[in-house]
């Protein structure tokens, strides 16, 4: 998710990162009255867990691991302003220190996983919990579910700045259907990662809450795993993900063409030779040889879905081994 | 004899859950003296010592600093004289280098300049570090960030230094060195510790604590002498040591 | 995807690139960059002339290319998925052996791979030259909001304190047994990292007490920021300026 320097161009990175810094002023300004002394140090600390959370790989599948992002879980932890702020600098860090994100892409990253992932978390949680009773149960089930839509949204971030401005030449449709369609699953893990960190906490100091103050569960509440409902929350996930890589993400292609028109229309003409042309074997979704159009597009759709997968599931099984090695050089290192 | 540089009296404090934790503290330390708090855990040590410069605020009793009520509104001159030394260096050194972190306490009361590096030198050379000054606090070792920690406070110019647990957890030469770095200090000294040699090499003087009280003061060597006493509140001396035949190399200044 | 880890990111030395001023060299490197991610992808000599520029830059500051190789290979993970790109692009097709690549994938995989790289060459250069304290009040002196900048402070010095706690919650539980596998054994690691946030938050407020404990009145003293020369301007700004302007004759031209 961490976009890298020069895989989108530099007028969509310049206009993201005018959109980032107004969105991030806009929440500075917002919390310069309640921002008080005291939590500077601890938005400080909450930035440095973040990023170890982060570096902390979780069981997915088979041996393969996820990580956290931590849009959903800063916004119920701290708060939507704070918690922009912690990711913020937590994607500074990282992009000036450990190279992960490019320097010219912040603003795509902030805008992505800083507002998108934060805010939209944070409306999904205030809107389940406005809609259901105030209990422990429901925070940690609604935060599970605000941690898949915040996900999914910021890779929805990723595959609109892409349409504007992606150099990588791949169709928008093969962008959203890889991007979107691991990113349902990857929000899966997310889901149940964030709502057992937050019952850990609930569990022991639900003053230190935000979103528990917010709704008046002051008291420790044990909220056990509940198999049942564990299973509907996955099982939705993954139905969601085929939905959107088999009937959305065919669709996708024809409003970020347009844009694509656009850009090349106004002279960045380096950047418009993406529009996808037939001839690649998933190009629009439909597997040749297979005659009925529909059913085409569904199959390719689950290919594509299996194939993207299968290499970001890879890509995580080595950067958690590279991780797990280098955590033990730090150690021999300390 | 001079006005005491510190004086508790009747201190009473409870937590918001309310666990009370301070029931009527009461004593009072001459400048120069070098005292040690001993006592259980839970007895309420760490408690004191933070109100000893305002961060807590008791709900009973008052707490005077060389004539100087502790008071919202002497709280800043409190701090500069009451110099408190964490357990924990971690949570004490929190800037990105050991010279930022020295320079904090006097930059918050207006020092600047060559005087303020002056302050980061002079307090790091009298705990032996300055080798280390521009080097990042947690790249240190325990021993190393226990000193700097120290220094962070000599900086200020203190009247009163407060050290909390200040030998946990270090090995026996970083506890030397340390050590040898307190002693070294003319400054009055007030010692919470676990480490009863410790305290009776460093403090003629030591207090009891037990259940928010003070329930003994007296030399250090009758305390730790006392076996009824001590037992009846929970202290053990190492085995084989024995605080009558312990000659303290350094007699400490009168 | 994030694998940040808190390697010693700084090399000590003493060569001019080391000695300029910390917000100078931040805004070099931003020109370096957008010249890089400029540049059309066709124009192939004009990347050579970055890297000329980056290496340039390295050597100045006496840092080895085995040490920036050493570094690109660490970012090489985020730029892997380029690889895909030959085999989903559009467009016409070359055949190579058994294989049918898009001729725009390859030039977006080229693309994303040779910016990827020399932007990242060019951060190492400077992350190598510059502490990160340094970095830090450069990034204050370049108008990054205080609150930013002290929040970035506190996070930089308790990662290591918060990583080495989680370090040892882990190994407790390896020592115990425990070997996840699958998401609903996670649950385990979840509850240690819920402890470690009450852990940091308990650390923060006893840090808050520490400074409060040191006068602090809300405000951190501004401490340390070099100003800078004309000629460290200059200095600094030589070779970033040659890229970017190789990079606007490649766009005009």
């Amino acid at each position: 998710m961490h976009i890298p320097d020069g895989f989108i161009n530099l007028a969509t990175s310049a206009g993201a990162g005018v959109t980032a810094a107004g969105g991030l002023g806009a929440v500075l300004h917002r919390v310069r009255t309640t921002l008080s002394e005291r939590q500077i140090p601890l938005a400080g600390l909450a930035a440095a867990f973040i990023f170890v959370v982060q570096m902390l790989n979780f069981p997915v599948a088979a041996g393969t691991s996820g990580h956290l992002l931590g849009g959903a879980l800063v916004a119920i932890l701290l708060g939507p302003w704070v918690g922009a702020i912690v990711i913020s600098v937590v994607l500074l860090l990282q992009a000036l220190l450990f190279a992960d994100g490019g320097i010219s892409a912040l603003g795509l990253n902030v805008v992505n996983m800083a507002l998108i992932g934060v805010f939209v978390a944070w409306l999904v949680f205030r809107l389940l919990t406005a809609l259901l009773p105030k209990t422990g149960a429901v925070l940690v089930g609604a935060a599970a579910v605000a941690s898949w839509v915040s996900v999914v949204a910021a890779s929805g971030g990723f595959v609109l700045e892409y349409a504007w401005g992606g150099t990588g030449n791949a169709p928008v449709s093969t962008v959203f259907a890889a991007m979107v369609g691991v990113h349902a699953l990857i929000g899966i893990g997310e889901g149940l990662i964030t709502a057992s960190v937050l019952a850990a906490v609930l569990a022991v100091r639900p003053d230190l809450v935000y979103g528990a103050r917010l709704l008046g569960v002051r008291r420790a509440v044990a909220v056990r795993a509940d198999r049942r409902a564990t299973a509907t929350f996955v099982l939705a996930g993954i139905a969601a993900a085929l939905l959107l890589v088999v009937v959305v993400a065919p669709h996708a292609s024809s409003a970020p063409d347009g844009l694509e028109r656009v850009a090349s229309d106004h002279g960045f003409a380096w950047t418009g030779q993406a529009s996808a042309a037939a001839g690649s074997p998933l190009a629009h979704y439909s597997v040749a040889g297979v005659p009925d159009a529909g059913v085409g597009t569904i199959l390719a759709g689950a290919i594509g879905l299996v194939l993207t997968f299968a290499v970001g599931a890879l890509v995580l099984h080595i950067s958690a081994r590279r991780g797990a090695s280098r955590s033990t050089d730090d150690a021999v290192h300390r | 004899m001079s006005a005491p540089a510190l004086e508790v009296r009747g201190l009473e404090y409870a937590y918001p859950d309310g666990t009370q934790v301070l029931r009527g503290a009461d004593f009072h330390i001459h400048p120069g003296e070098r005292v040690a708090l001993l006592g259980p855990n839970g007895a309420g040590k760490t408690t004191l010592v933070l109100h000893l410069n305002g961060i807590l605020t008791p709900d009973g009793g008052d707490v005077t600093v060389a004539g100087l009520a502790v008071q919202p509104r002497t709280v800043k001159e409190i701090r500069r004289r009451v110099g408190i030394v964490f357990q924990d260096p971690d949570d004490q050194l929190f800037m990105t280098t050991v010279r930022q972190d020295v320079a904090f306490g006097p930059a918050n009361y207006g020092v600047t300049g060559e005087e303020l590096d002056r302050r980061v030198m002079g307090a790091l050379t009298a705990v032996g570090m300055a080798g280390v000054v521009d080097r990042p606090p947690h790249h240190l070792s325990l021993g190393e960030r226990r000193r700097v920690a120290v220094a962070t406070v000599l900086a200020m110019n203190p009247e009163i230094l407060v050290l909390d647990e200040p030998s946990s957890n270090m090995d026996p030469a970083s506890r030397r060195e340390l050590a040898d770095v307190l002693a070294g200090l003319e400054i009055t000294l007030l010692m919470i510790t676990h480490d009863l040699p410790y305290a009776l090499e460093l403090c003629p003087r030591a207090m009891i604590m037990n259940h928010g009280r003070i329930v003994a003061d007296g030399p250090t060597a009758a305390l730790l002498g006392d076996r009824e006493l001590m037992s009846a509140n929970r202290l053990e001396l190492p085995l084989g040591f024995d605080p009558s035949l312990a000659r303290p190399e350094r007699l400490p200044a009168p | 995807m994030s694998a940040g880890h808190a390697h010693a990111l700084y090399v000590h030395g003493d060569s001019r690139v080391h000695a300029l001023p910390a917000h100078v060299k931040l805004v070099a490197l931003l020109i370096v960059i957008v010249a890089v991610v400029a540049t059309p992808r066709e124009r192939v000599g004009v990347f050579a002339a970055h890297a000329v520029v980056i290496i340039a830059a390295a050597a100045c500051a006496h840092l080895s290319p085995r040490f920036i190789g050493g570094r690109l290979l660490i970012g090489a993970p985020f730029l892997a998925f380029a690889v895909l790109l030959p085999f989903v692009g559009g467009g016409d097709r070359v055949v190579v052996g058994a294989l049918s690549l898009s001729v725009g994938g390859l030039w977006g995989a080229w693309s994303v791979l040779v910016k990827g790289t020399l932007a990242l060459a060019a951060s190492v250069v400077v992350t190598a030259t510059t502490p990160v304290p340094a970095l830090l009040t450069g990034l204050g002196r370049l108008r990054v909001p205080v609150v930013i900048t002290e929040i970035a402070g506190f996070m930089v010095r308790y990662l290591e304190v918060i990583a080495g706690e989680m370090h040892r919650a882990k190994v407790a539980m390896a020592a115990r047994g425990y070997q996840p596998r699958w998401a609903w054994q996670g649950t385990a690691l979840a509850t240690s990292a819920g402890a470690l946030f009450i852990r940091s938050h308990e650390r923060g407020e006893r840090v808050y007490d520490a400074m409060l404990s040191r006068g602090y009145q809300g405000r951190l003293p501004q401490l340390g920021a070099t100003a800078a020369t004309r000629a460290d301007w200059a200095r600094a700004l030589a070779l970033p300026l040659c890229a970017a302007a190789a990079a606007a004759l490649a766009v005009i031209g």
